[in-house]
């Protein structure tokens, strides 16, 4: 390899492109113009003044030292500066100031290297363009008729010509190997999906709690103009965080969060809208139809709701319809209604599948 | 080995006849040969350390910082192993529930998983841990960048073509990887900005026809968000998705040896050469250098600016999302996609759900954004019917309707891109996302055309530019006055070596100009495959338009009645010499009589 | 202050902040007798601020809100029951009086034109009219004791979709958008949260009592103190868009110049 990449091994000139000696033209001149090689060489003031070079010696010392001093720096501030110091500093406003010194010391130890040694190659090492010479990437025709051969050889000393239920027990055996790690491993990173995107934890009779805290809602607490998020009672607060394991909790939050608000019942546009509420209070799903980011932010003047993640807009006044951006379903509303002391509960559970849309969804 | 198996300094090339040594010349014709150093002696004897090390030393490299843009990756990607090894030395992968007792007072008392918990742990109560994370966050940042503009610099200059197209489909499977790679990794401190990234994939894969719901239990390990996927996410990012990066970049800088760099047109410079700096020792000065700038930098920018503050986010919670919802900018064409395609592409069938809003802009058009990438070379060769090899680079203006696709391709890579960021260009603006959202879904289509058409223009231009400097030469601003009483700007010829880098692309034809009809031996027409005729229409859109390059008789017929672009005296010492071969091959030659 | 003080552990700033919080509890109580809870008009107006509030009104207000403040839609609402709260907050910030149509009335707290005594005279006009929530008590407003913890969290369940977990505002439909909480006064950012200015909603005591709103409070004001600036330059705390500016910019940049450097040939 180290000799055949120093000359050209074959003999005929590898001709492409624009390398291509032009042929002659009757005029004398040829097709095109000849590379002229490389221009002449210009030394560097480091090359032709010893007093150049030397302050450029000078330079690359002065940056290996600086990266010493920054290595130092780091070492010091490392064990000096309190890791809680706090300062403000120009042009950043308040920081850490120990994350400062130690961040400030590293690119100094590191940049003084890079750069004193980059400023030598330029300064002090030789200039003088080198010239590689290039070969086809093609093997010869000797090397490809010996890889022929043995390939030929090979397949005649093994037989397969000959012996085709060797070649196709071996290629059916070697097909189905991977079976066995594939189905393990596939069979069993998770439980199938069975009823679970159809499902919630909405029940009838569950009341209505704000999340984080925990409290029931009274019907006369959701004034006109505010916003409830909401969870199902058992599935909030101290208690239900004590008695459930912190996954159940989270799978609840991503598919029970409710948003709740009271409307004027006179814009309510669907007779469906204002039963499944009360006196215009009504609770929707807050899980996006879209893929499934907390539909969280209610206008209160427009009665949009509005996805942070893809723009999605549902007007709560019809029924939570898609009225911009990408989802296609309207949010599921909650049937809600009031119990003996005035909390508001779920009426029923949600009547479709929340959240993101699935091929087998319309099969519930 | 005798001396004369030195590599060729460019001195022998060189007109003038200067001799200067290199280093690698002066070394072995010295009076006292030097001898290796012991141990690789010893190494040598057992493993012929010197044969490797003789072919590795002397590689050339050309100087180009452009070529450096791939480096930017590499060592990105170097100082994030460093300092993702260190981060998993804290960081605890799981998503169990904890109550945080840290120093960040905020948040004393939040329940929370242990990763989240732990990556505040680095941050705030670990000495140093903020800076190793930043570090490597920003490094991440810096290696997609870094893989991105290396990807449009090979593009521009058509360095994929043959022999390199493994290695562009190499380079774009390790993009893709790359970008795996950040989504697994900004993920894995489960704070609310990245959950809210997660239970979007969780949509994502949901809908997938058929197997959509599967897909994401068995992802899951259940419902989302479950307690599998930071652990799952983890493994991925530490150890499987490296594996393969690290793997597929040694093979790519193993082509890089074996194919040797390509290089931009100049004089000197051919087909058949690479003409530079040996890598003993300036560019193991040059390039180690460079390593430490860009971790120096890094590590500069990691100590001012901070990056992803996952204490700000909060831990995740599935009831609550922050405005802003952005991933980190490489996710961006995927996630405005998601923003851009309207609700009507749901649709149910046959009583089955078509999620294609999502869909397409996400599990579909991942793969199809590679798999275009991956193809390009093949589809260019098949369009050019080009199957020489390619070392010298084409100046992006020499290959207009290239440029322009790269151009319009990236235009609308970054309509989606800036469609992700519709809310903050919102506010920022005083806009309306509204509005905005409009505008992108139409730029979308548009922009592209507008983009390819202005492109190509452009590129057109220079290239008629490039002719005029050649016929013409410079202007030099200097006006004559005629005995006639005229006036004229004078001309100056350009030298030689300025002249090649214009005139040195080769002049190409449509197929439809270059074959001739393939007749049999009775005279009828062979058939053509179907796809002929649109390989014959592509590769007239492909060469259309192309201006070809000055031509020694067109500018010796420019001088000659250049009355007004008069020539002072217009040395041409090129013209009419003859020529036998191009300067390398005859410096091989000359070294091969010795 | 103690919650906030515990993050500076600097033991010299520690005393210093204890000392300042220690005097200004005292100063605190010594002004502010507890008082009833806000939702109801509780401080006491003499009938020549009403007087004088309803001339503020007719000068300034009515054009839009109409002579009694019934509302002249579509330039301006009714304001009868908005009760004091609004007033002090949307003249308060400079809100109103509107100094131009649009889509929603900007924050202008270097053009309040009016002096606080002005503003109290005109919220209690307003409230005059009917009541409605009034100018919250200074206890809920001391952050004395409040947990920014349990603030944080209520902040990112009811807040942080609209004005973004840092505070710094988000955009909503149509050109709309929540403002940014950074450098607002702890009194108004009450007052919104009572009120429901323009399109924000309200909260009422029954969802966020008195106490939970005085913990969103301190969160706010701490993160609006520094508290989450550790690592430096927060580009304007928009999350990963400041990042991908800054890398495509400075950061790149920066070593596309030591590349150019490294690759031109030396003097």
């Amino acid at each position: 390899m180290a000799d055949s990449s120093d000359y050209k091994t074959d003999d005929t000139p590898v001709r492409q492109g624009a390398d291509a000696a032009p042929p002659a033209r009757t005029d004398g001149l040829p097709e095109r113009f000849e590379n002229p090689g490389l221009p002449p060489h210009v030394p560097r003031r480091a090359d032709v003044d010893e007093a150049a070079a030397k302050r450029a010696e000078r330079q690359v010392v002065a940056m290996f030292a600086l990266s010493a001093l920054g290595t130092l720096g780091f070492i010091v501030a490392y064990f000096v500066v309190p890791a809680d110091a706090r300062g403000t500093v120009v042009g950043i406003g308040e920081m850490n100031l120990y994350h400062l010194a130690l961040g400030l010391t590293l690119a100094v130890s590191l940049s003084g290297i890079g750069f004193g040694a980059v400023h030598w190659a330029k300064t002090l090492m030789p200039d003088n363009e080198v010239i590689e010479e290039r070969h086809p990437q093609a093997s010869s025709d000797e090397d490809r008729e010996g890889a022929a051969a043995i390939l030929r050889s090979g397949w005649e000393g093994s037989q397969l010509g000959r012996r085709p239920l060797i070649l196709q027990s071996a290629a059916g055996a070697l097909g189905l190997f991977a079976v066995p790690l594939v189905l393990q491993v596939a069979g069993s990173l998770g439980p199938l999906p069975g009823r679970e995107l159809y499902d919630t934890n909405w029940r009838r009779g569950l009341r209505l709690m704000i999340d984080p805290s925990g409290t029931p809602i009274r019907a006369a607490d959701v004034t006109l103009g505010s916003v409830f998020h909401v969870m199902p009672e058992g599935w909030v607060g101290e208690e239900a965080e004590e008695e459930l394991s912190a996954a159940a909790i989270l799978e609840a939050k991503a598919e029970d969060q409710v948003i709740l608000v009271r409307l004027d019942p006179a814009l309510i546009q669907s007779e469906k809208q204002r039963s499944w509420g009360v006196d215009g209070i009504v609770a929707y799903s807050k899980v996006c139809t879209h893929v499934g980011c907390p539909v969280a932010l209610y206008e209160q003047q427009t009665h949009h709701l509005l996805c942070p993640c893809h723009q999605s807009t549902f007007d709560m006044t019809r029924d939570c319809e898609v009225i911009f951006g990408p989802a296609r379903r309207a949010l599921p509303q909650l049937p809600i209604t009031v119990d003996d002391e005035g909390y508001l509960i779920a009426d029923d559970s949600f009547q479709e599948p929340v959240g993101p849309s699935f091929w087998e969804r319309e099969r519930g | 080995m005798t001396t004369s198996r030195v590599p060729q300094g460019a001195d022998d090339l060189r007109s003038d006849g200067a001799t200067t040594t290199t280093a690698d010349q002066s070394a072995a014709t010295g009076a006292d040969r030097p001898a290796l150093p012991p141990p690789i002696v010893w190494s040598d004897e057992r493993v012929g350390t010197a044969k490797g090390m003789r072919f590795l030393l002397k590689k050339v490299f050309p100087d180009h910082w452009s070529f450096l843009l791939g480096e930017v990756a590499m060592y990105s990607m170097v100082i994030c192993l460093i300092t993702g090894t260190f981060l998993t030395f804290w960081f605890i992968p799981s998503m169990g529930h904890v109550t945080y007792d840290g120093s960040y007072v905020p948040l004393k008392g939040v329940g929370m998983s242990e990763a989240y918990a732990s990556t505040l742990d680095i941050s705030f109560d670990i000495k140093g841990g903020l800076l190793i994370r930043q570090l490597h966050h920003w490094a991440a940042l810096l290696f997609i960048v870094g893989i991105a503009l290396h990807v449009a610099r090979v593009f521009f200059t058509g360095a994929f073509r043959k022999p390199r197209e493994i290695n562009w489909v190499i380079g774009s499977v390790l993009s893709l990887l790359a970008i795996i790679e950040g989504f697994a990794g900004y993920s894995l401190p489960d704070d609310l900005l990245s959950g809210t990234g997660i239970r979007a994939m969780a949509g994502f894969m949901q809908s997938a026809p058929v197997i959509g719901s599967y897909m994401t239990f068995f992802v899951f390990g259940g419902p989302f968000p479950g307690e599998m996927i930071i652990p799952r996410l983890y493994i991925a990012h530490v150890l499987l998705i490296p594996a393969l990066l690290v793997g597929l970049f040694t093979a790519h800088i193993v082509l890089v040896a074996v194919h040797k760099h390509t290089q931009y047109p100049g004089p000197g410079r051919t087909n058949n050469n690479v003409v530079g700096f040996p890598l003993m020792p300036v560019y193991m000065a040059k390039a180690g250098g460079f390593f430490f700038i860009v971790f120096g930098i890094t590590a500069l920018i990691s100590a001012l600016v901070t990056i992803n503050p996952v204490w700000v986010y909060g831990p995740y919670d599935p009831t609550q999302v922050t405005a802003g919802s952005q991933p980190d900018f490489y996710m961006w064409f995927s996630d405005g996609a998601l923003r851009l395609l309207p609700g009507w592409l749901e649709f149910t069938l046959f009583g089955f759900t078509f999620g294609m809003n999502i869909f397409l802009g996400s599990l579909l058009l991942l793969p199809l954004v590679w798999i275009l990438l991956s193809l390009y070379p093949f589809l260019e060769a098949w369009v050019t019917g080009d199957k020489r090899e390619h070392h010298i680079l084409d100046r992006p203006r020499n290959a207009p309707v290239r440029t322009a696709i790269g151009a319009a391709a990236i235009s609308m890579y970054l309509v989606l891109a800036l469609a992700t960021v519709n809310d903050i260009l919102a506010i920022k603006l005083g806009l309306s996302i509204n509005d905005i959202t409009v505008t992108f879904r139409a730029a979308f289509f548009l922009l592209p055309v507008i983009v390819f058409y202005i492109v190509k223009r452009l590129c057109i231009s220079l290239q008629r530019a490039d002719r005029d400097r050649v016929l013409h030469g410079t202007e030099t601003g200097r006006i004559v006055r005629t005995p006639e009483g005229e006036f004229y700007e004078v001309h100056e010829p350009l030298d030689p070596y300025t002249r090649w880098t214009l005139v040195q692309h080769d002049p190409m034809l449509p197929l439809s100009q270059r074959e001739q009809d393939e007749v049999d031996e009775h005279g009828v027409r062979r058939p053509r495959p179907v796809t002929h005729g649109l390989r014959r229409a592509l590769s007239d859109f492909y060469f259309r338009d192309q201006v070809q390059p000055v031509t020694p008789a067109e500018l010796a017929a420019a001088q000659s009645h250049g009355e007004h672009d008069a020539l002072e005296s217009a040395p041409t010492p090129q013209l009419g010499e003859p020529v036998s071969a191009v300067p390398g091959e005859r410096a091989a030659l000359r070294n091969r009589e010795d | 202050m103690k919650t906030l003080a515990a993050r500076r552990r600097s033991p010299i700033a520690l005393l210093v902040l204890l000392l300042l919080g220690l005097t200004m509890t005292g100063t605190a109580y010594a002004v502010f007798q507890p008082k009833a809870a806000p939702g109801t008009s509780a401080t006491t107006v003499s009938a020549e601020d009403i007087e004088e509030g309803r001339q503020l009104f007719l000068a300034n207000c009515a054009s839009c809100h109409g002579t009694n403040a019934e509302g002249n839609a579509p330039a301006g609402p009714s304001l009868v029951g908005v009760g004091a709260a609004a007033v002090d907050f949307q003249v308060g910030t400079g809100r109103m009086p509107l100094a131009a149509p649009g889509v929603q009335a900007p924050a202008n707290r270097d053009q309040v034109n009016f002096t606080s005594e002005e503003i109290t005279q005109m919220a209690a006009y307003v409230d005059s009219l009917g009541p409605g929530p009034a100018v919250p008590d200074a206890q809920w407003l001391d952050l004395e004791g409040a947990d920014i913890a349990n603030g944080g969290k209520l902040f990112r369940t009811n807040c942080a979709m609209c004005h973004n977990s840092a505070g710094t505002g988000g955009a909503l439909t149509r050109g709309k958008y929540a403002p940014t909480l950074m450098g607002v006064e702890p009194v108004h950012i009450y007052e919104a949260m009572l009120t429901g200015p323009q399109s924000m909603p309200v909260f009422n005591d029954d969802n966020l009592t008195p106490q939970e709103k005085e913990d969103v409070i301190a969160f706010i004001v701490d993160m609006d103190q520094g508290g989450t600036a550790y690592g430096g330059h927060q580009m304007g705390s928009i999350g990963p868009a400041g990042d991908t500016l800054f890398i495509w910019t400075i950061g790149i940049g920066l070593l596309i110049a030591a590349a150019v450097w490294l690759g031109r040939k030396a003097a």
